[in-house]
């Protein structure tokens, strides 16, 4: 039990953003630690219904609220992040704290050291309110694969909330902290945040630095953040991002003023409409919801041109080789000799097999065997070569797309949430909901997910915009002007 | 070209996981149905193609070859199922 007092100001969380709350903590308007109690009782009342934590972190995040309010109150200088919480998923290293991936193979494991993401929020003084529950190792469209709970959707309990970033997403859509990070192989965060009616932002590879990132897919995972609106996702991909030499795959290409660039208009800005991504077996209610944004967007002065990225439907199967091969060697460290779960045996062989037996839940086994399978001796060239070629062509299919539009307009998924259960036995159905989300991956771009309206059924629904590499700006800049215009951002749920 | 019963415990072997029968048989159905699914990018002609294993870019990252101090060890030995001194304890690997 955590002990505060409840502030003179009760503060509407539903309808409080980042950037809101750090102004008023600088401002002295409000105290970081009245705003951490207040998410930190929210999320006492909500958590048995929402299950979105792995653990919180009630007393350290108290305490160092109460170190930036001593710091404001000396005039000392504070971060631009100050005083804000941040939920954590469970697959980025917090010094001194447990890092789970949501797996049995992690349960106990303790992070000894810091994400460089971590380092740069703590610096900026954000306050870690918590890590949240994922699919296990990040596989997964769902958060049903985590080895612990299942996370429901805010919107619907008897719903998923996406994954792999479930629990991250399902945090924001409560409001049990106004930030969180994810991470995204093949959309395990624009498809969250569509699903539960937030922001979230995947940035290009190479914008944010892995470093303390549990590796899923190497070539593909990239960190980004979820939030209610554009502009509070800009502030904390300010801090994200940079070059990190402890990162060989980050970039050193300057990092843009996202909080200035977003506020200049859309007039001219081309917006291409890919229409391999307007299908049949779409949800009808989707495909209404995204066209009629499109208009918002035509009223602001932006150009709508049809465009066509004919290679879109292999992307789900070219992800299937590439992303389970890349973890199947990313995930051959988890053999209980270091660290992690340890299952004793006989022989060291014996002592493998089984710990990685018992450890690994059913769809992270299935994800090992496929990539395992598709660079085995004899199958590579069929395969991971073939699969790598395809990529490549993909890739060209955006290149040669952004010569014409300046970002790409979709839905973010063909469907709203689905109910707990209802896909996790058939596999193939789960990956193919990641039809319009991947291909992004691939090609190593950047893309946001906003809400842009609701089904009959009371059901987010989201809009997908992808930029040209390292073009977050230009997304970003789209993205808040179409929330000038609507207030789909502003609605939450009743819990 | 369908995956084997002996495919899946081939696999199983090389990724080091031990399955039970009704483990085995699921795979092999599951994994059947999805690599016939993917027999779809064999239509496309990747023959001039060169693959992409990166999106962005990069060669050559390299830093310069000085010691840098690291006092991790403790911390690396924390979390460490069986250990003697400074080393990990396993059973015997070498007969």
């Amino acid at each position: 039990m955590y002990h505060f007092s409840l502030g003179k100001t009760c503060m509407d969380l539903n309808n409080l953003t980042a950037c809101e709350i750090t102004e008023k903590i600088k401002k002295r308007e409000i105290s970081a630690k009245e705003v951490a109690g207040q998410y930190l009782e929210r999320i006492e009342k909500l958590e048995p219904k929402i299950h979105a934590f792995n653990s919180v972190f009630a007393e350290k995040s108290l305490k160092k609220a109460a170190q930036i309010d001593e710091k404001i109150k000396n005039n000392q200088p504070v971060g631009i992040l100050a005083g804000l919480p941040i939920a954590i998923k469970d697959n980025m290293c917090i010094k001194g704290e447990k890092t789970t991936c949501s797996s049995k193979s992690l349960e106990n494991y303790v992070a000894p050291y810091n994400a460089t993401v971590i380092e740069k929020l703590e610096k900026e003084d954000a306050i870690f309110i918590g890590k949240t529950n994922m699919d296990e190792f990040a596989m997964g469209s769902s958060t049903e694969n985590s080895a612990f709970q299942t996370t429901k959707n805010p919107w619907d309990l008897e719903r998923i909330p996406g994954g792999s970033s479930g629990g991250s997403a399902a945090a924001i859509a409560s409001s049990m902290s106004p930030v969180a990070l994810g991470s995204d192989t093949g959309g395990s965060i624009r498809q969250p945040a569509s699903l539960c009616g937030c922001v979230g932002l995947k940035p290009t590879y190479g914008r944010v630095s892995r470093y303390g990132l549990v590796a899923f897919a190497s070539s593909l995972d990239q960190i980004g953040p979820f939030t209610k609106t554009v502009k509070d996702a800009s502030l904390v991909l300010q801090v994200l991002s940079g070059y990190d030499e402890n990162d060989s795959t980050s970039v050193k290409i300057p990092v843009d003023n996202y909080i200035s660039e977003i506020e200049k208009d859309i007039k001219g800005l081309t917006i291409g409409l890919p229409k391999e991504y307007f299908i049949d077996g779409m949800e009808t209610e989707v495909e209404k919801a995204v066209r009629d944004s499109v208009k918002i967007f035509e009223k602001s002065g932006a150009k709508i041109k049809e465009i066509s990225l004919p290679h879109t439907k292999y992307a789900v199967s070219v992800y299937y080789i590439i992303a389970p091969s890349e973890a199947s060697a990313n995930l051959a460290r988890y053999d209980g000799v270091k660290y992690g779960f340890r299952e004793d045996s006989d022989s060291i062989i014996e002592m493998y097999e089984k710990t990685r037996s018992l450890a690994f839940g059913v769809e992270v086994k299935r994800r090992i065997m496929l990539g395992t399978y598709a660079l085995s001796s004899g199958y590579y060239d069929a395969y991971y070569l073939k699969a790598q070629k395809v990529r490549t062509l993909i890739k060209n299919d955006f290149d040669a797309a952004f010569k014409n539009v300046d970002i790409i307009l979709t839905p973010t998924t063909p469907s709203t949430a689905f109910k707990i259960g209802e896909k996790i036995s058939d596999p193939l159905q789960m990956y193919l909901s990641d039809i319009f989300t991947i291909s992004c991956n691939l090609a190593g771009i950047c893309g946001i997910s906003l809400p842009c309206g609701f089904s009959s059924e009371n059901l987010p629904i989201g809009l997908q915009l992808l930029g040209k590499p390292f073009d977050e700006k230009t997304i970003s800049r789209a993205g808040h002007n179409f929330q000038k215009e609507t207030d789909y951002h502003k609605k939450y749920p009743k819990i | 070209m369908k995956i084997t019963i002996k495919d899946v415990e081939y696999v199983a072997k090389l990724a080091r996981l031990s399955l039970a029968v009704d483990e085995k048989n699921k795979f092999a159905g599951q994994l059947n149905a999805i690599f016939e699914h993917m027999d779809e990018l064999n239509k496309l002609d990747t023959e001039n193609v060169l693959p992409t294993s990166h999106a962005v870019v990069i060669k050559n990252v390299f830093r310069e070859d000085e010691m840098q101090k690291s006092e991790l060890t403790s911390d690396i030995l924390s979390n460490a199922p069986e250990k003697e001194d400074r080393f990990f304890k396993v059973k015997r690997v070498i007969e």
